[in-house]
């Protein structure tokens, strides 16, 4: 993906047009009523990981899987470390969708979780949840980047940008993450009042 | 009167109203503030917004992090239930296997239907918009203007309330003092583009939703709209004491449980029930409109879901409603000895001149919003700003290429985060992990913007609906079949709007998406805007359309058709509120008519 379509790619993805097209028409003459959460589910309740289909993850899958996203979303001064906040099990609902598109990334993961498995026996004679962080960055600075990365690790980067986005789409939706990202709406209010002094000073536009 | 059951019906109604949107909800609350006895009929399910909309939920609360799945296309806190671009049982077909000649059909089973997720956006067609072929020879002329339209706009927006500001721009008509809402301030990145995109000679100005930026004046309004009626003056004043303003937090498509936005179910529907003239039997798939020997509707037949039996309810006066694709259907299924091709067809045109709204978008990236100081941009839960069509005099001197215009709707601002919360950041940063991904990921939140466009689509004769001739829904009724075409008015205009959000992207100092130059590529597939019109075209000529200016089918007097399926041009416009105000005017027709004994 070059930088353009990368940018379109992800505005596209910011307002869900892309995730619906390809939902959308996956769903052309597929039935889909009854398999995942239907077409008329409970707005109003709150859901978690496992309330509607089974997850997947095994037990050295989700301490891989743990490790990996605490990796890509560590604890600092600003908000805890991903697995603090459940993202690991969103991952496992995300993998585990009954939906088109997810059965691709569910393989993408399950193998890239075994490959970063066997990478770090391979280095360091160890699982990845048991490296020390310079082992396991040694390891996640080789595939983090999909346009750097050598051609033995194309396919690992390809797995670690689909974890970095699950991973990251998990964090950023939780309190602790909308509160780092600096989201602070969803509250009710009496008047809207536009940008702040600061934003419009920011903006060049007081 | 009230929600009622297949077996409560009345032995007969004056008027029975077949859809419960914009349409059908209009329809049914001008019959019932006028005393007329209505029965509504929804194919789907009742609906209760109060109760079931999901305000304040975060994604992490919904499965899959509220990402779109075919079970919910626009997310999982979406208002629509069992519905979308395909609903489960109940199929359509298309013509062609070709992308290009596809038509999506969207469609809603709930009580209020579409109304419930769409986007507010509530733009007056102008006096151009009712004469385009006499301005530049394409399509077709409605059979009535502005000016007679005008006064149904003045009454829809202080009905349902609208926000926004009038402009003075060309074709882009202004409203009356009172009739709009003050619109809500506009966003960081919709100021700045207001800021830059006027030295490119491009107005961004307020746009019009149907959103409650303060509470409705209860006290003035209602005489305003029912000079004369008391009964439903008060049955009104009450109504819009129960709606509240906006507290500017919760997207508009989940619907309101405060009924700050406009929904058929929280503005239309509470003050019709509350008349006791409204009966409202859900789940009722119409199946076809019932004609007596004289070739008059005597009524309609439906299959209750819930039983799968077939029932038969009578009325002076029958409306579809149903959508104007689903109307069509309704009315190529009335066959009868004498209706061999379908109900009020005789001009051979029911199902033909389907059309939707030119949809191209293009997005960017903008340094100047990086690091932009923390502050609450959620607003009135959907767009505050847009540019209407500014290129008027360019195009009717023939400069552009394409012969109607477009207005652009603006995407910005620092939404909840969901999953594109960081996606493609690695396109920025050259991907990496750990602190200084956070630091990115605060670094880039809320600086890109994406523009749609949405353009006038000319009717043409290659995009019509039929009945497929083998394929049948769950029910049992002939599906649809569509043929759809865009011409190069389209798909130029498209192209014109690639390379207006260059400039505009460009102009913020952004770096835009690759745009696409023949426009083929970035057109939306027909049906995905929404805005479906036409098929049951009024006219002026009953052998070149299907209805008169009052939505009346010209081959059947007491039967009418109130939703978008009367509309002979689609403008750049929304076309809600013009179905609105249409279906207001045609019902108060439909009143006169019936005091006078016509029907």
């Amino acid at each position: 993906m070059d930088r353009r379509s990368a940018i379109k790619w992800m505005l596209t993805a910011a307002a869900s047009v892309a995730v619906m097209d390809r939902a959308a028409m996956a769903a052309e003459g597929t039935a889909t009523a009854g398999v995942g959460y239907g077409t008329d589910p409970d707005l109003v309740k709150v859901y978690k990981p496992g309330d509607v289909w089974p997850l997947t993850f095994n037990a050295t899958q989700r301490r891989s899987a743990t490790a990996l996203c605490d990796v890509i979303i560590p604890a600092d001064d600003k908000s805890p470390a991903a697995s603090k906040v459940g993202v690991p099990d969103f991952v496992d609902e995300w993998i585990s969708a009954p939906y088109p598109g997810h059965d691709a990334d569910k393989k993408t993961v399950l193998e890239g979780l075994a490959w970063i498995d066997a990478e770090a026996q391979k280095r360091f004679s160890n699982d990845f949840a048991d490296l020390v962080l310079k082992q396991k960055s040694a390891i996640c600075d080789d595939i983090c980047s999909y346009g750097k990365a050598k051609p033995e690790f194309k396919q690992a980067a390809q797995f670690f940008r689909k974890f970095r986005d699950l991973t990251a789409g998990g964090f950023y939706s939780t309190p602790e993450g909308m509160k780092d990202i600096g989201y602070v709406g969803n509250v009710a209010i009496t008047t809207y009042e536009g940008p702040t002094p600061e934003a419009l000073k920011h903006l060049g536009l007081a | 009167m009230p929600h009622i059951t297949s077996s409560k019906t009345q032995p007969t109604y004056d008027v029975i109203v077949v859809g419960s949107g914009a349409g059908g909800g209009q329809t049914a609350y001008t019959l019932t503030m006028e005393g007329a006895k209505v029965l509504m009929l929804e194919a789907g399910r009742n609906y209760d917004p109060v109760k079931e909309t999901p305000m304040f939920q975060t994604n992490a609360q919904a499965p899959l992090r509220g990402a779109s799945t075919p079970d919910k296309p626009f997310g999982f806190h979406d208002s629509t239930v069992d519905g979308g671009w395909q609903v489960p049982g109940e199929p359509y077909t298309s013509a062609s296997s070709d992308p290009a000649q596809k038509f999506w059909w969207w469609r809603a089973r709930m009580l209020g239907g579409r109304t419930n997720h769409w986007g507010r956006i509530s733009l007056r067609n102008g006096p151009y918009d009712f004469k385009p072929y006499s301005r530049d020879g394409l399509g077709m002329d409605w059979p009535l203007s502005y000016e007679d339209l005008a006064p149904y706009y003045d009454k829809t927006e202080m009905l349902v309330g609208i926000y926004g500001t009038n402009t003075g721009l060309e074709n882009t008509p202004d409203s009356p003092d009172g009739c709009l809402l003050p619109p809500p301030k506009m966003r960081a990145g919709e100021l700045l583009a207001q800021h830059r995109a006027k030295k490119l000679g491009i107005p961004v100005t307020h746009i019009h939703r149907a959103v409650l930026s303060v509470k409705q004046d209860a006290d003035k309004l209602p005489a305003k709209i029912h000079p004369k009626n008391v009964k439903a003056q008060r049955v009104l004043a009450q109504a819009m004491r129960e709606r509240q303003a906006c507290f500017w937090a919760t997207p508009c498509g989940r619907g309101c449980s405060i009924k700050a936005n406009y929904q058929s179910t929280t503005v239309h529907l509470p003050p019709a029930l509350a008349t006791g003239n409204l009966d409202i039997l859900t789940d009722a798939m119409v199946r076809a409109v019932i004609v007596d020997d004289s070739g008059k509707a005597t009524g309609v037949s439906y299959i209750d879901r819930k039983t799968k039996q077939e029932y038969t309810v009578k009325a002076r006066v029958v409306v579809l409603a149903a959508s104007s694709a689903e109307s069509v259907r309704i009315l190529l299924n009335s066959k009868s000895p004498r209706f061999p091709n379908g109900l009020a067809n005789s001009s051979g045109l029911v199902g033909k001149y389907i059309m939707d709204t030119v949809g191209a978008r293009l997005g960017g990236q903008i340094p100047a919003l990086e690091n932009l100081p923390v502050h609450n941009e959620d607003g009135a839960g959907g767009a505050h700003v847009y540019v209407p069509w500014w290129l008027y005099k360019e195009q009717h001197a023939g400069k552009l290429g394409f012969a109607r215009g477009y207005h652009i709707e603006f995407e910005s601002g620092r939404r909840m985060p969901g999953m594109g919360a960081t996606g493609g950041v690695e396109s920025l940063t050259g991907g990496n992990y750990g602190k200084q991904f956070k630091e990115d990921a605060r670094r880039y939140y809320g600086s890109f913007m994406g523009f749609a466009g949405r353009g006038e689509m000319i009717p043409n004769d290659d995009s019509f609906c039929e009945l497929d001739p083998t394929v049948k829904d769950k029910w049992g009724i002939p599906v649809l079949r569509f043929h759809w075409k865009w011409s190069e008015h389209e798909t130029r205009q498209a192209a014109h709007m690639q390379k207006t959000f260059v400039e505009i992207i460009e102009s913020m100092g952004g770096k835009a998406g690759k745009p696409d130059a023949t426009g083929a590529q970035a057109i939306e597939p027909g049906g995905k805007i929404i805005h479906e019109v036409g098929g049951t075209i009024m006219g002026a000529d009953p052998k070149k359309s299907v209805t008169n200016q009052w939505c009346q089918t010209w081959d059947v007097k007491n039967l009418f058709v109130t939703d978008g399926g009367a509309f002979c041009s689609n403008a750049d416009k929304n076309p809600t509120l013009t179905i609105m105000a249409l279906a207001w005017r045609s019902t108060d027709y439909m009143l006169e008519e019936m005091r006078k004994g016509n029907l």
